[in-house]
């Protein structure tokens, strides 16, 4: 007899365990763009981002997960930006955001 | 006993001792009084000072040395109890008769043992940077069991902003000082990792934004937005810590080898106990009401009673110093009528 499905899952713990994420691809990504670390969480990118108007792409968290350890559906999540360059241009810390995008990329893979 | 000056300083801090400097270089008679048995204030307890990590020695020194070139009347070991316009008491009775009176006495650390969710003085591993300084001052930093910390957590704002311990105010110098003892922590233990939670970051003052840039560009200290929530201990005194990072919308845990609490400036409870023998106005922070912000800063609702430094808000030293050269020239004016 087939499990009867009820609709009851188990959530999946949405706490960032910085003891368990690995954070070499991380530090990776920030010993060869350490601008990135200067980040202050303003959201100008955000703000600015073509992508962001028309989808849930959200630039800034995107990049504070990568240096959280939390990789998971980040290149997918990337992939939405189109390289327009309008964050780089409002970035308050003259972030270069264009090489973070393609860097997260290609340091990530597709996850 | 009674004494007679013209002027008497309270508290020997940076303030007072340099209030007490003016007031005798300009000819005028003044005693400067001291709880403490010896002069310097909070400064004697921190390494190197923010944001240029100058030696804080370096800086009592001066100060000491114009003060004993400035033929300054210092008491010692004595506590002002009561004070007028025209009257300082002290504990041991002693009374000094004067024409004004220059209130430098500072501010209290919070107790950081108030804030029980972090477990200081409970858990072997979590500190204040008071306690950090010290370490600073030995050379090494290490936890209860000797080693040096991996990963080190700095809590800012602990004590400040914060109702539950009715302390509205912002402590101002902390943020500046948990960057400091970041990089700090960084120069002498290069591989570890030092994580700041913080609410907001408030960099204030000359050189205060570039030493944030330099802390994450170059030492690599990791900067997260969110207020730790708690603090619990785990096996070999390391500790686990819960915060949510804001910037990402999530819960976060994390075990740190040592948790720095960066404490604030606090009122002493003196504060109202001269305003009620004075008529001096208190804020609802407990510190000193300045007559007015912008224009009379050292002047109290007290003709007579001026003020210098910490005792009406949180400051850094120089600007403790620059008061206290106003302070001075003020009072003097006061008494020449
Ligand atoms: C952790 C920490 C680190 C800091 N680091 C820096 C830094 O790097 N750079 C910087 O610019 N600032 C720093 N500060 C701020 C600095 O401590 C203050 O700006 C400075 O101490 C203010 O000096 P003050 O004279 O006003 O007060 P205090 O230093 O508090 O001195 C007051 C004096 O008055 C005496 N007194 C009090 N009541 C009485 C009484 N009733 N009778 C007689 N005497 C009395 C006290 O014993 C004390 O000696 C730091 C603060 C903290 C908490
Ligand atoms: S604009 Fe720059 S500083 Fe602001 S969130 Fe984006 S990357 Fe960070
Ligand atoms: S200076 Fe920073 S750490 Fe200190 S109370 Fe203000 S916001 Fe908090």
């Amino acid at each position: 007899m087939a499990v009867k499905n009820f609709g009851f899952s188990i959530s999946r713990p949405r706490t960032i365990d910085m003891d368990k994420n690995n954070l070499r691809k991380s530090n990776e990504i920030l010993r060869e763009l350490p601008e990135l670390q200067a980040c202050i969480g303003c959201g100008s990118c955000t703000a600015s981002c073509s992508a962001g108007l028309l989808t849930q792409f959200n630039f800034r968290k995107m990049h504070t997960l990568v240096r959280r350890g939390e990789y998971e559906g980040v290149y997918k999540e990337l992939s939405k930006c189109m390289l327009c360059g309008k964050c780089r241009m409002v970035c308050p810390r003259n972030i270069n955001t264009r090489k973070v995008v393609l860097l997260i990329k290609r340091t990530l893979g597709d996850f | 006993m009674i004494m007679q000056t013209d002027v008497v300083v309270v508290g020997g801090g940076v303030a007072g001792i340099k209030a007490a400097c003016e007031l005798c270089q300009a000819g005028s008679k003044c005693v400067l009084v001291e709880r403490d048995s010896v002069l310097g204030g909070k400064l004697r307890g921190w390494h190197k000072l923010f944001p240029s990590f100058t030696s804080s020695s370096d800086v009592i020194e001066e100060l000491l040395n114009e003060l004993k070139q400035s033929n300054v009347e210092c008491l010692l070991g004595s506590e002002v109890v009561y004070i007028s316009s025209t009257l300082c008491r002290l504990a041991s009775g002693t009374e000094i008769q004067c024409r004004a009176v220059i209130l430098a006495t500072g501010y209290n650390l919070f107790d950081a043992r108030i804030k029980e969710e972090y477990g200081y003085g409970i858990y072997d591993n979590v500190i204040t940077s008071v306690d950090l300084e010290r370490m600073f001052h030995t050379g090494t930093i290490s936890t209860l069991s000797g080693a040096a910390p991996e990963k080190v957590a700095i809590l800012h704002c602990v004590g400040s902003r914060d109702e539950k311990v009715c302390q509205r105010h912002c402590s101002k110098v902390c943020c500046i000082t948990a960057v400091k003892q970041a990089i700090e922590i960084k120069k002498m233990l290069p591989n570890s990792e030092v994580f700041n939670f913080y609410m907001d970051m408030r960099m204030f003052g000359p050189g205060y934004e570039e030493l944030y840039l330099t802390a994450q560009k170059q030492y690599n200290v990791h900067f997260i937005r969110g207020r730790i929530s708690e603090a619990a201990q785990l096996p070999k005194g390391r500790l686990q810590i819960k915060a949510e990072d804001t910037l990402t919308a999530r819960p976060l845990i994390m075990s740190v080898d040592m948790l720095v609490l960066m404490v604030g400036m606090k009122a002493p409870k003196q504060n109202a106990l001269f305003a009620l023998a004075t008529g001096l106005e208190l804020q609802p922070s407990g510190f000193i009401s300045s007559k007015d912000l912008f224009l009379e800063a050292v002047l109290t609702s007290v003709p007579g009673i001026f003020v210098a430094g910490t005792v009406t808000a949180p400051k850094t030293i120089g600007e403790s110093i620059s008061e206290a050269t106003m302070a001075s020239r003020a009072a003097l004016k006061f008494i020449e009528g």
